[in-house]
């Protein structure tokens, strides 16, 4: 079964794989963790702000990026984002926008919604107490947020957090679909021009495994170290 | 913006000279559902017995269980789909692989298996979950009463744990259409595909992507709606999940 199996190929296509493709996955996987919790904690903070119009567009915004698969949106933002990038800059044409670009604009919005419902269960665990509190002692909203409710949801919830990540990581396999060369997609490229399928595509699935399994592991010790004891 | 709307596109035929592109968008819909559908018996009988087993009272069952979760749930759905279409055929006995190769609409079984698999092992996470939330004397109970451990699952656990976890399983087939998408990468051509074809071929491509977002929104909203009705229909009475009925009283 595996007498015609070449590891040679991967060994020379391996500073390829990592430089070129790992690199660009564990960016893009950085900053769109950075940038989704960020406003996913912005659309939480609308969709439990009680103010009407903010809770309907963060409520409407999440359930509509929920309710789409992932390619279709990469899709969407890959054709989408010259427009928004002419009508920011106010360009005569539609701009011109890289691969990575478009990648992380897509995961940032998207996976936003999946962090904005994370940190509203983490913001709807603190009790109610502890912000009539902040509030009876003077502090104001962005106060009482900031320094009372924001850092002990965004404690809770870490673990929660950070496994939204690793799916994040194993999500971003699918910018394959725009030929971009992130580490599936530089793995496919060796893969194609080698005719070695077999080999690349079994090398990239055991380390996505590895990374996924390692990272997990990771999370649930740091669960366990981190928990408040109540 | 300087784009040239028109929302007529979907009138008008489509390459294939017979089909309308709106027709070959819904004709993508009954894909997305096939495949989803189908993707979902193989998840919810395999990821039943993968979840049972992590249960029972045996080790290497357990290992065993956890193992294939782990396998499953750590590599990309995109990379597993890759494994299926292009490694397994080459692994296999050479009439078995090009048996494989050559069948007809060779994608869709594939979409099928590795979206069952993968799925399977979050199913599998849900009804573990499911059977560890039930208090311990429910099993002790039926063993006490002469039920074989296969009995004490199949009459008291299971029924139990199923109608509990119904809600994250709702959420994990609404996930299967959704992840069906991924299956473009393997030739189906089921609804995103459609709708990327007809971008390529009308270059209208917010149409195109409008009105797959819209069915999108139109199947969740269903299965949603549906789901909802059926738990609580089947909601435990006094479980808090079947509060709205106890008030009722």
């Amino acid at each position: 079964m595996f007498s015609n199996f070449d590891f040679d190929v991967i060994i020379r296509s391996l500073p390829y794989l990592f430089l070129d493709g790992m690199t660009f996955t564990l960016m893009l996987t950085a900053l769109a963790t950075v940038g989704g919790i960020l406003f996913g904690t912005l659309l939480a903070l609308m969709r439990l702000s009680g103010v009407g119009p903010l809770t309907l567009f963060a409520a409407g915004y999440v359930n509509l990026m929920r309710s789409v698969p992932l390619v279709l949106m990469i899709f969407w933002f890959y054709f989408l984002v010259p427009y928004i990038g002419q009508w920011i800059t106010a360009a005569s044409r539609p701009i011109q926008v890289g691969a990575f670009v478009s990648s992380l604009v897509t995961f940032t919005l998207f996976e936003a919604a999946y962090f904005a419902e994370i940190m509203r269960a983490g913001i709807q665990s603190i009790p109610r107490g502890q912000e009539a509190a902040a509030q009876a002692l003077g502090m104001t909203y962005s106060q009482t947020m900031g320094y009372i409710v924001l850092p002990q949801a965004f404690r809770n919830m870490v673990p929660v957090l950070l496994t939204q990540t690793i799916i994040l990581f194993q999500d971003t396999s699918l910018v394959y679909v725009l030929s971009v060369t992130d580490f599936l997609g530089a793995a496919s490229k060796v893969a194609q021009r080698d005719g070695r399928l077999v080999e690349m595509y079994l090398f990239a699935a055991l380390v996505y495994f590895l990374i996924s399994l390692a990272a997990s592991h990771l999370v649930r010790r740091l669960q366990a170290r981190i928990a408040i004891i109540r | 913006m300087n784009y040239n709307w028109n929302w007529a596109i979907f009138f008008e035929i489509s390459p294939d000279a017979v089909h309308s592109y709106l027709q070959t968008l819904l004709i993508g819909t009954g894909w997305t559902l096939a495949t989803a559908l189908s993707a979902w018996a193989v998840a919810l009988v395999f990821g039943s017995i993968i979840g049972v087993i992590r249960t029972t009272p045996f080790p290497w069952l357990i290992r065993l269980g956890t193992g294939y979760v782990e396998l499953f749930r750590n590599i990309p759905l995109l990379v597993q789909m890759f494994l299926w279409y292009f490694v397994l055929p080459e692994l296999m006995p050479d009439e078995i692989g090009i048996w494989i190769k050559e069948l007809p609409s060779a994608s869709f079984y594939t979409a099928v298996v590795a979206l069952g698999f993968y799925t399977s092992a979050r199913v599998a996470e849900q009804v573990r979950a499911g059977i560890l939330s039930l208090p311990r004397g429910q099993r002790l109970a039926a063993l006490a009463l002469g039920l074989t451990l296969p009995q004490a699952y199949y009459h008291a656990l299971l029924p139990m744990a199923y109608r509990i976890i119904l809600p994250p399983l709702t959420s994990e087939f609404l996930n299967i259409i959704k992840n069906s998408a991924v299956a473009l990468t393997i030739g189906l051509m089921e609804l995103t595909a459609r709708a990327r074809a007809m971008q390529e071929f009308s270059f209208q491509v917010f149409e195109a992507f409008t009105a797959a977002t819209l069915i999108y929104i139109v199947i969740n909203i269903v299965v949603t709606y549906a789901m909802r009705r059926v738990e609580r229909r089947v909601a435990v009475p006094g479980y808090i999940g079947a509060a709205p009925q106890a008030a009722a009283h």
